[in-house]
């Protein structure tokens, strides 16, 4: 069966009539017809964020297209764009369809990345919304000889005295072309019906009862099924392959050899599988990893390339010259991987010097240029679509599927889809880099903290291209640098003492290629932060939460307001930490943390119970509460769901997981050795949601997630006196640091 | 060769490698897309379906073992083309993020409750343990499972 990849254009093409009006400045009038008359043709031009064909069209049905570059992975960023177009433009809900990530239809606002698309993309559309929406009233009030100011709108239908005009009908005549206007009329919060509410994620039933469409489901005409065999270490050179090996499977197309890319297309996927499986290759490998055992030791000492200060405060080094006690901990954070359920998969239609790829890249305009690097093509010679896969959570193994499939496309000259291996993904996508943190707080004699300190090491590079692999291995052209995420952000503290400096240094290496996984570098140095200001709690002898509202900002109101729910919420007990010793085999304690994500957006803070086995080490968190500020709501319901996923998923990475490697590859290659939480260790998550309708939307993707390995560390040091300071928080080394405990004493 | 099997009542004739798993003939020879490629190890339950009333991993169930079997995938859960009780819960709780496991959540749930119409919280989460999620919509799960048991 071909589900066809008009499946995708579907919704560009539903409803539209004969002819779709856009707001544009450049004046470009483009038909349905011709958008989707050859996938091979760039139809509309990708324009700069401030116009707003970028963002949106209306056809003379009515019917509104928002045109989306930032995409959703099932976070409900698609429903909650539409909320936003529905409600400034006084339309039905269901008359909002919204074309994500497609390079000839969408416009470049970027990776979709950073918990940004709301926030960002979100205000931008109701901006484009709001324009279209005065200048309809405009055109109505001109048509209708009718004051402005006098005419209501319902449905997409606006009214004077006895007259009325739907929007088709005012753009079937005249084209308006619109350029953004940012000081537009916005609609009065107050008077909201669609934004706000709990809206049905759009996609979701059909997810359920499996007429979805995902990547992995995609199949064009002609299409061949292809594999790729990846080296058995990091540094490797493929020797020999033995084409023979596989002449027993029947339906090969092609073996491609390309340097170190090998890949095999078949007629069938089973035939694809088995070829990846049973074909004998010869390759040399070279140790190019350092031992784990040491990893820490290794990340010490690599070359540091430059230092971030992300602040500096007073003279910290003065202050702690002689301070009257002095706190030092050293905090790390292991390698992880996206850990996509379903690995990566792409299709490519590479012919006639025209690239077509059908990915679930999150930066699809990203990705065509980094396509057209790799096969010397014109970028407009490449189109992008995005497509819905399994969950990424960050930049995984997409584009590189991408790629194979755009070269394994070029050598048999017809469309190729490519289905990593669960091998591939665990393996091959890029990883979340080890981050090593140490903290120093000096104590003065009024017991009082005077100064504070912290030492980031973590690798250079920011958010950028992370590199095509099989480019990599096959000797084509790719911009592969280190870009691990914008992983600096909140190394900086929102607690007030005299003298603070927080320092990155930012190292040349890093083991395993990196890139950013949910909440980069936010989550380690959140878990950093708020780990060690409740170990200063603990020693000064103050309840946690009470200190951290003595060392916020007064005027912080938010700040304030999140922390003295979640104590109601939590049913908190002022006292500090750790409770007394019970003696009981079950330890149980509480522990808070709290985050202004990047000391400038969504507040959260959080308090988790668990239970610590002191024989076993095995801890399980059986609750988390959680209080949250995101500024406007747009959709309580998927607010509510990233929250809950964001806690749940990062107990997993905080208990459990671990990337292993030997000197030569990583070695956790499937869910038996990187392990993720299941049903029974699921903690129940309570959330009290701060609304603000009046104040700006801020992302929710990401900042629940920062709080989480803190707070359940700050839980462990309530219940047992011991202070976890190395993620994941496996049993074993539970137990090794009880162990400790007890012995010292 | 060629192995009968019947896929949500209707009867097909799959031809093939006798060690392709289930989950190649349902997706690929008959085109249903609810069952997953996640793991091919059995470690996941994306590929979870119903052979003979059982929760079974397509991805490693040849289809040489399933001659003259009955397989029932989340598309033949439906009820005159609607959700039948378990889909439903499903989606009344919003219960998937990506959603790339959920069809194998619903065939495990729906196990679950065939074998167990009234489950215990603990026999929610024993039941349902086999299957893993990355976006952590397991408390939206447990939640829909309660759904369905009580509705």
């Amino acid at each position: 069966m071909e589900n066809s990849p008009k499946l995708s254009r579907r919704a560009f093409l539903k409803g539209t009539g004969g002819l779709i009006v856009t707001f544009s400045i450049l004046g470009k009038v483009v038909s349905a017809q011709e958008a989707g008359r050859d996938i091979k043709t760039r139809t509309l031009k990708s324009v700069e964020d401030g116009v707003v064909d970028s963002y949106l069209a209306i056809d003379k049905d009515g019917m509104v297209t928002v045109f989306s570059g930032k995409i959703d992975f099932g976070t409900g960023v698609r429903t909650g764009l539409a909320q936003i177009a529905a409600e400034e433009l006084y339309v039905p809900l269901e008359n909002v369809t919204v074309t994500e990530g497609d390079t000839s239809l969408t416009p470049d606002q970027g990776p979709t990345y950073g918990s940004l698309s709301i926030q960002e993309a979100g205000l931008n559309l109701r901006l484009a919304a709001a324009t279209a929406r005065e200048a309809l009233l405009s055109a109505a009030a001109e048509r209708m000889n009718a004051a402005k100011e006098k005419l209501t709108i319902s449905g997409g239908v606006i009214k004077a005295q006895g007259e009325s005009l739907g929007y088709g009908e005012l753009v079937s005549e005249k084209r308006l072309s619109l350029d953004v206007n940012k000081d537009v009329r916005l609609k009065d919060p107050a008077d909201y019906t669609i934004v706000g509410q709990s809206i049905t994620r759009r996609g979701l039933p059909g997810k359920i009862t499996g007429d979805f469409v995902y990547m992995q489901d995609l199949r064009v005409p002609n299409m061949a099924y292809g594999v790729v065999v990846r080296p058995p270490a990091i540094e490797a050179t493929l020797e020999e392959v033995d084409e023979d090996s596989i002449a027993h499977l029947t339906d090969v197309v092609k073996i491609i050899r390309k340097g170190n890319f090998l890949g095999i297309v078949t007629e069938s996927e089973w035939s694809a599988v088995r070829a990846g499986r049973e074909i004998k290759a010869t390759w040399s490998t070279t140790e190019s990893l350092p031992e784990q055992s040491r990893l820490w030791e290794h990340v010490r000492n690599t070359n540091i390339v430059k230092d971030d200060v992300t602040s500096d405060i007073g003279n910290v080094d003065s202050a702690l010259e002689n301070p009257d006690r002095t706190l030092k901990a050293t905090y790390d954070f292991a390698l992880h991987t996206h850990g996509s359920i379903g690995p990566s998969c792409s299709i490519a239609d590479f012919s006639g010097g025209k690239l077509v790829n059908w990915s679930s890249s999150q930066a699809t305009h990203r990705l065509r240029r980094e396509l057209a690097e790799m096969f010397s093509l014109a970028e407009e010679d490449v189109r992008c679509i995005y497509l819905e896969g399994a969950g990424c959570y960050g930049r995984n193994g997409h584009e590189d599927a991408a790629a194979d499939a755009s070269l394994l496309s070029r050598e048999v000259r017809r469309p190729v889809r490519v289905q990593w291996m669960r091998h591939d993904e665990h393996g091959w996508d890029p990883k979340g880099p080890p981050t090593l943190i140490d903290l120093q707080a000096g104590i003065d004699d009024q017991n009082q903290v005077s100064a504070w300190k912290s030492t980031f090491f973590i690798p250079q590079g920011a958010g950028g291209r992370v590199g095509l692999l099989p480019a990599s291995l096959s000797g084509l052209p790719t911009t592969a640098e280190l870009n691990p995420g914008g992983i600096t952000n909140d190394s900086a503290i929102p607690y007030q003492f005299p003298n603070v400096r927080t320092l990155c240094h930012r190292l040349e290496t890093t083991p395993l290629r990196p890139s950013w996984i949910r909440s980069p570098g936010r989550m380690q140095n959140t878990f950093a932060n708020e780990a060690f200001l409740d170990e200063i709690a603990a020693e000064l002898g103050v309840d946690p939460i009470e200190y951290r509202r003595q060392r916020l900002e007064a005027s912080d109101s938010r700040g304030h307001e999140v922390l003295d729910r979640l104590e109601i919420l939590a049913k908190w007990e002022n006292r500090p930490s750790p409770k007394q010793d019970s003696g009981d085999r079950m330890l149980v304690g509480r522990g808070v943390a709290y985050v202004k994500y990047e000391l400038k957006r969504t507040y959260v803070g959080a308090v988790a119970e668990v239970e610590v086995d002191r024989y076993s080490g095995k801890i399980h968190v059986k609750r988390f509460f959680v209080t949250h500020d995101c500024g406007q709501i747009i959709n309580p319901a998927s607010v509510r769901a990233q929250i809950e996923g964001n806690i749940i998923q990062t107990t997993s990475r905080t208990l459990m997981e671990e990337v292993t490697f030997d000197r030569e590859m990583v070695t956790s290659l499937d869910w038996a050795t990187y392990p993720i939480l299941r049903f029974k260790d699921v903690p129940e998550v309570v959330i009290e949601l701060i609304g603000r309708p009046e104040e700006v939307p801020w992302g929710v993707g990401e900042p629940a997630a920062a709080i989480v390995s803190a707070c359940i560390s700050n839980a462990v040091f309530d219940a047992t006196g011991t202070r976890l300071r190395s993620v994941p928080f496996k049993p074993e080394k539970v137990r090794r640091a009880l162990k400790r405990k007890y012995e010292y004493k | 060769m060629s192995v009968k099997i019947e896929v949500n009542g209707t009867v097909h004739d799959i031809d093939g490698d006798p060690s392709m798993p289930l989950l190649y003939a349902l997706r690929d020879k008959i085109g249903l897309r609810g069952a997953k490629f996640g793991c091919g190890l059995g470690q996941c339950g994306a590929c979870t379906v119903l052979v003979d009333g059982r929760a079974v991993f397509s991805c490693i169930t040849p289809i040489t073992a399933l001659e003259g079997r009955s397989v029932i995938t989340t598309e033949g859960l439906l009820e005159d083309g609607k959700p039948n009780r378990v889909q439903q819960a499903f989606i009344d709780e919003q219960a998937a993020q990506c959603g790339y496991c959920i069809a194998g959540m619903v065939m495990r749930a729906q196990h679950l409750l065939n074998e167990n119409p009234d489950p215990t919280d603990d026999e929610i989460l024993a039941g349902m343990q086999a299957n893993l999620c990355r976006c952590g919509t397991h408390a939206a799960i447990i939640r829909a499972v309660k759904l369905a048991a009580r509705a």
